[in-house]
């Protein structure tokens, strides 16, 4: 079966990112972008369920400027067969736009698996594979922390409050990852230079009659509040004396 | 103008976070009416409908509804918020941030996760990434779908109203998932998100033993909820739902004890609204010093149960 697998380029997860001072946004000039870490973890699992043999072809869709080509060559050095760049100004697209242009890719390319990170480190807004399931009329199976391919159902496990649900899906079915589904491994040089040569599509959303117009707009983006400065207490003593009196706490 | 709250229940029993989701729809302002999906979940609209503020209790009474499967309860959700209403508000909890985006998406219009203020009742604020900016962003949707933290509005009162109970009879079977099995941590503590007092553990805690041999007469002492930094359920100290951060849970107690922690971007995003917060660890230039009220550099192992003797 054909697995599809999206992907985000994002800015690097160890980055301390900064609000631009007009309030307009995040400063992303000269900033590390990475692939979103969730995504990453979704092409690891598909790459796995190729090795065992579940999965016969990878396909990896990324939604986003020209440079997100470079997250694309970046999972098909991990394993993924083939790739497919819609390009787009990604910070004008909301999450349903997102959804409603890989429903387009889905119908396109027919998987049975749809890997999706369960959300992106920037916008945070874990929406877009349970979205991508209501366009399709397709079962989800959100924060998966195991993921079991059985015939034409799929069983996955997923990270609830409380602790862990397992739930079965017909296929297809559109996964999201969690952080403990797998551990990705690294790309090796061989890899990545083959990785050059894979397949690469360039599409557009009009290809797929998606208008990229979102009804949700960003007004500003403020820093948070700041905290105010705390002090170094010197020992145990001193610590209860002010969580008793000073923060009055405990 | 209506609003639509689901409530979060496990069809004994009202979730608290949904009092949370209330509180944030009274700010909005407007006729609040609950929805009740589940299973044999009449004790839930019963508790429902005595929540402060809330006029009415819709109960979808099912058993297809039993495990909240997205599937059946978002096309529930998606109908019943056809009817009238103008926005559609859930609890920031997985089973919130697994339904919702699934009714937004049938209702084709945008949604917001993660409210954490409301400025008009159209336009809301909400952290993004990992809470080192908030965006104030304004939805134009016939319908404004949302998730609400509830870490960020005091609850209402669960006594004290009368609304009405009303039977949905309608059933949403989409048949293409199904429940398997699910395992429950068992805990006598406090739920993490709704404690009062949070100690949390790190990679510094060395081990799952020692996490419980040094945190366990703290939290104990204190009548504490555990947490745990991801690093800390990354090396199977503790189990993942204890987990605080931007991708496991957000919490903003009264006095938050970050014992071992380094204070990584992700583990900040999750407990830094917290009043009061406390940092115990060997790391003098530690960043989670930089967000805490009081820190004290030395080995936990000696710090932590001499603090115990002492409170």
């Amino acid at each position: 079966m054909k697995a599809l697998v999206a992907v985000k380029r994002v800015v690097d997860a160890n980055v301390k990112v900064r609000v631009k001072p007009d309030n307009s946004g995040v400063d992303l000039t000269n900033v590390k972008m990475s692939i979103n870490p969730f995504c990453e973890i979704a092409v690891e699992e598909a790459v796995r369920l190729k090795e065992k043999g579940t999965v016969s072809e990878i396909i990896v869709v990324s939604i986003g400027p020209k440079e997100a080509q470079e997250q694309i060559r970046s999972a098909m050095a991990l394993g993924a067969d083939r790739g497919i760049l819609v390009e787009a100004d990604d910070s004008q697209l909301g999450a349903l736009e997102v959804a409603k242009i890989l429903k387009g890719v889905v119908e396109a390319e027919q998987p049975q698996l749809i890997l999706l990170g369960k959300q992106a480190i920037d916008d945070d807004s874990n929406q877009v594979g349970q979205m991508l399931g209501a366009l399709l009329g397709a079962g989800q199976g959100t924060f998966a922390s195991e993921v079991k391919v059985d015939g034409d159902k799929v069983q996955v496990t997923r990270e609830v409050d409380g602790g862990l649900q397992t739930v079965e899906l017909s296929l297809p079915a559109i996964i999201t990852t969690d952080l403990r589904l797998n551990e990705p491994r690294y790309a090796a040089l061989p890899n990545i230079m083959k990785a050059r040569k894979k397949p690469l599509d360039m599409k557009s959303p009009a290809d797929f009659g998606v208008s990229t117009a979102t009804k949700l707009k960003t007004v500003k983006v403020e820093p948070p509040a700041d905290r105010k400065a705390g002090v170094q207490v010197k020992s145990v003593d001193e610590l209860v004396e002010k969580l008793k009196n000073e923060a009055k706490v405990i | 103008m209506s609003i639509l709250v689901i409530a979060e229940h496990d069809n004994k029993t009202l979730n608290g976070a949904t009092l949370n989701v209330v509180a944030a729809a009274q700010k909005i302002g407007g006729d609040i009416t609950v929805l009740v999906a589940g299973s044999g979940a009449q004790a839930v609209a019963d508790a429902a409908a005595k929540v402060a503020g809330v006029s009415k209790v819709l109960l979808a009474d099912n058993a297809a509804y039993a495990n909240q499967l997205a599937e059946n309860v978002a096309a529930l959700v998606a109908d019943v918020a056809k009817g009238g209403f103008k926005h559609v508000l859930a609890a920031s909890t997985t089973t919130g941030k697994n339904i919702l985006p699934r009714v937004a998406a049938l209702l084709d219009v945008s949604m917001i996760t993660d409210i954490i203020a409301v400025e008009s009742a159209n336009t809301f604020k909400r952290p993004i990434y990992a809470g080192n900016a908030i965006a104030t962003v304004q939805s134009d949707e016939a319908i404004i779908v949302g998730t609400v933290r509830g870490t960020a509005f005091d609850p209402v009162a669960a006594e004290g109203g009368a609304a009405a109970v009303e039977a949905v009879s309608e059933a949403k079977d989409a048949g293409i998932s199904k429940f398997v099995s699910e395992e429950i941590v068992k805990s006598e503590r406090p739920e993490l998100t709704a404690a009062r007092i949070v100690v949390s553990g790190g990679r510094g805690v060395g081990s799952g033993e020692n996490y419980h041999k040094v945190l366990d007469p703290l939290a104990d002492k204190l009548g504490a909820a555990q947490g745990a930094s991801r690093a800390a359920v990354d090396a199977g100290f503790v189990p993942n739902d204890m987990q605080v951060g931007q991708t496991g849970k957000i919490v903003a107690p009264d006095l938050y004890i970050a014992v071992g922690i380094s204070g990584a971007i992700q583990h900040l995003a999750g407990m830094k609204d917290s009043k009061v917060i406390v940092a115990i660890n060997k790391d003098e230039e530690a960043p989670i010093n930089a967000v805490a009220d009081y820190w004290l550099v030395g080995d936990l192992n000696t710090v932590v149960p001499e603090l115990v003797s002492k409170i």
